[in-house]
C-alpha cells in the first residue's frame, strides 16, 4: 500500500502544479484588460451619486471576510432608516473594487418596503472591497463598505 | 424562459413586515468567462427584477455580471392588505418572466 501513495504523489503535485498554472494563465490573460480598478469603482459610485457627498455609516453590508469560492457569495445589505413616507431608503447600490465591471446590483426600495435590507448572491473575482451607498428620500446619500478575502475567485475556473 | 421559486409566507398579521424569498434558475453568464478556444461566452444576464404588492412597486433591482448564477434575492414589504405580489424578472433579451403569489392579512 505504501508504494502506491508513492506512486501516486508525484503525479498529484504535477496535476496540481498543472491547474495553478492554468488557473494563474487564465488569470492573466483576463486580467489586464478586463478588470475594474480603484477610480473606476469611483466612478461609478460618483455616476450613482451624481457627485455628491456621501456620509459614512448607516449602512452596513454583511459578508462573511474569508470565502473559499467567489462564485456565490452571500452579501446582506442593511441600511438604517425609520423607512417612512417622509424619510425612506430610495436606492441602494452595490459596488466592487476588482471585479471586471465596478457595480454589483441596484435595490430600490419605497416606503412599502418596511426595511431597507436587501439579501442576495454575488460573484467577487479577487479579494476586495465592496461598497454599499444608499440614496436617501432627502436626497443625501450614506455608505458602508466590508473588505474580504477570496481564495478562489469567480472567473478564474472554467465550468 | 426558466424555473422561478417564490416563498411568501400566507398568512400574516397586518402592518407586519414579512420578508420575500425568490430564487430563479438562470445561467447569468457574465460575458468574461473565456471557453476553450480563448474566446469569451456571450453574455446572457437577467437585467432586473421588480415585485410589485396589488401593482403598487414595492422593491425593485437592476442587477449586473456580478450577480451569482441563479439569482437569490431576498427583501420585506410591509403586509397592509390582502393581495397579490407580482414578481417580474427580464434578460438581457428582453424577456419576462412572471410569477405572482398571494398574501393573506388577518
Amino acid at each position: 500500500m505504501p508504494t502506491i501513495q508513492e506512486d501516486h504523489q508525484p503525479a498529484g503535485a504535477s496535476r496540481r502544479a498543472v491547474l495553478t498554472g492554468a488557473a494563474s494563465a487564465a488569470l492573466i490573460a483576463v486580467s489586464p484588460a478586463a478588470r475594474a480598478t480603484m477610480s473606476e469603482m469611483d466612478e461609478a459610485i460618483a455616476a450613482f451619486t451624481k457627485g455628491a457627498p456621501i456620509k459614512q455609516g448607516g449602512v452596513k453590508v454583511d459578508i462573511p471576510i474569508l470565502l473559499e469560492s467567489g462564485n456565490s457569495v452571500p452579501a446582506v445589505v442593511s441600511v438604517e432608516s425609520p423607512m417612512t413616507l417622509a424619510d425612506h431608503v430610495v436606492k441602494v447600490a452595490l459596488f466592487n473594487e476588482k471585479n471586471p465591471l465596478p457595480q454589483i446590483a441596484i435595490f430600490t426600495f419605497g416606503p412599502k418596503s418596511g426595511r431597507a435590507w436587501v439579501s442576495t448572491r454575488i460573484r467577487l473575482s479577487d479579494s476586495q472591497k465592496v461598497v454599499a451607498v444608499a440614496q436617501m428620500s432627502d436626497g443625501g446619500f450614506r455608505m458602508g463598505m466590508i473588505e474580504v478575502i477570496v481564495t478562489l475567485p469567480a472567473c478564474a475556473e472554467e465550468r | 424562459m426558466a424555473r422561478a421559486l417564490v416563498n411568501v409566507p400566507t398568512k400574516v398579521k397586518r402592518g407586519d413586515v414579512v420578508e420575500i424569498k425568490v430564487l430563479i434558475s438562470h445561467p447569468m453568464e457574465t460575458g468574461f468567462r473565456p471557453d476553450p478556444n480563448g474566446k469569451f461566452y456571450p453574455r446572457d444576464i437577467l437585467r432586473s427584477f421588480a415585485c410589485t404588492y396589488d401593482s403598487e412597486h414595492v422593491f425593485s433591482a437592476e442587477l449586473f455580471p456580478a450577480v451569482s448564477a441563479n439569482p437569490f434575492l431576498s427583501f420585506t414589504v410591509v403586509a397592509n392588505q390582502t393581495g397579490v405580489l407580482t414578481f417580474s424578472w427580464t434578460d438581457d433579451k428582453d424577456q419576462t418572466q412572471v410569477q405572482t403569489a398571494k398574501i393573506e392579512v388577518e
